[in-house]
């Protein structure tokens, strides 16, 4: 087996690691890593792509790599506003529940 | 053969991490494990021949991203045991697992049925990079063939930090984010906050221009410099800047606006928006590489101070 099936391989299942995270753990905080670990996998399959593109002298295909650059800028800006959404939610609730607030009669 | 078995340790390595961050006892153990994680990341990066991206996530992946997720980590201390009475059942969890199967699975499926011959891109590039003046491929893609997407992350920087910044209550809109770090001036951090920045700020300008022919580039460069002002700010050698001073906010805007200067000056010039004139692609990636590196710095560091929080002064 290549280098680059290796490591999408894995990329599938890191996806899919991160999606049971995504969903199994309760706290927000726990979610964003597990969604980051998603994303991460995501990223890797993309890079495999990549590498198997390699052609003309290059060990990999540039224009998916520079869209990973990318990427991994925009994922790093998105979780940045989401600690900043969970930080302002305790900060007003004093909970970091995410749980539907019991209904007042 | 050894390539092959050092990377399938990786592999596992990796995984296992993975695993590890999503199944922790705490929410501390987690980030730890996910920093860990995005160091070996860059490992997998430098494996899949992609070193611009392998420096790339070390510094943001696994460097910003960690210590942002550490320093939530601190302020949700006490949250933790109150969200666990929360956590799903075991019905839940194994339908989780089902469906986390089931994607990988699918995933899997897709890999290997990929597409013979592969489609590349990378024939169109190499002929045409000569064309930009700048021998690095991905700074090529990013700065010239597919310019409109850079353009349009820096658009995304500035919008997510519009979006951080607008979680500020009312009272601290326009005052500084976070809180006035405070060290013994005289302890390590301050001393290391005093001999690092020099060396790092050289690097990064080093890295930044060493991008146009060799991996590196205006992303890992800003990461380190905003690093080393988090340094700075978290050794209390300095405060985080008020977030309604204009020449901050000026700074944050003018990266993006030489971007689309530059876009707009090809319609006329080379026919096209962020079209570039021939014999004049280097000089002008140059300009936006400098209109765009402090404007990084700035909205990468920001990013990481949070929204305002403390009351500014009055006006």
């Amino acid at each position: 087996m290549n280098v680059e099936t290796l490591f999408a391989l894995a990329a599938c299942a890191l996806v899919g690691i991160g999606l049971y995270g995504l969903i199994a753990q309760p706290h927000p905080l726990r979610k964003l890593v597990a969604f980051n670990i998603m994303g991460s996998g995501v990223f890797v399959l993309f890079g495999a792509l990549a590498k198997r593109g390699a052609a003309a002298g290059l060990a990999a295909d540039p224009v998916p790599q520079a869209l990973l650059i990318t990427a991994i800028v925009v994922a790093f800006a998105a979780t940045a506003v989401t600690v900043a959404l969970l930080l302002r939610l305790i900060d007003s609730t004093g909970s970091a529940s995410l749980a539907e607030p019991p209904a007042k009669d | 053969m050894m390539t092959t078995i050092a990377s399938a340790a990786v592999v596992l390595l990796l995984l296992w991490l993975a695993l590890w961050t999503v199944v922790a006892r705490d929410a501390f153990l987690a980030v730890a494990g996910f920093v860990v994680y995005g160091l070996l990341l860059s490992l997998v990066w430098v494996r899949l021949a992609g070193i611009d991206v392998a420096l790339t996530e070390a510094a943001i992946g696994g460097g910003l991203t960690g210590a942002l997720l550490l320093g939530a980590v601190g302020r949700l201390r006490g949250t933790e045991n109150e969200v666990a009475a929360e956590a799903a059942g075991a019905g839940t969890r194994a339908l989780a697992a089902l469906l986390a199967v089931g994607v990988t699975a699918a995933l899997v499926l897709g890999v290997l049925m990929l597409p013979e011959p592969v489609p590349t891109l990378a024939p169109l590039v190499v002929p045409n990079l000569p064309a930009t003046g700048v021998a690095n491929p991905i700074t090529g893609v990013l700065l010239a063939f597919r310019a409109l997407d850079t353009l349009l992350e820096a658009i995304v920087l500035v919008i997510a930090l519009i979006g951080v910044w607008s979680f500020a209550p009312d009272r601290a809109w326009g005052g500084r984010p976070g809180p006035r770090y405070q060290a013994d001036p005289d302890g390590i951090l301050a001393y290391l906050a005093r001999v690092l920045p020099p060396l790092g700020i050289v690097i990064g300008i080093y890295l930044f221009w060493a991008g146009a022919d060799h991996p590196g580039g205006k992303f890992q460069s800003a990461t380190i410099l905003a690093a080393m002002w988090m340094l700075v700010q978290m050794a209390g050698l300095s405060d985080a800047p008020r977030t309604d001073h204009r020449g901050l906010r000026a700074g944050v805007v003018i990266g993006p606006l030489a971007f689309i200067a530059v876009g707009v000056l090809g319609l006329w010039t080379a026919g096209a928006f962020l079209g570039y004139p021939d014999g004049w692609a280097k000089p002008l990636i140059l300009v936006i590489e400098i209109a765009l590196l402090p404007a990084l710095v700035l909205v990468l560091a920001l990013l990481m101070n949070g929204p305002p929080s403390r009351v500014g002064a009055a006006r």
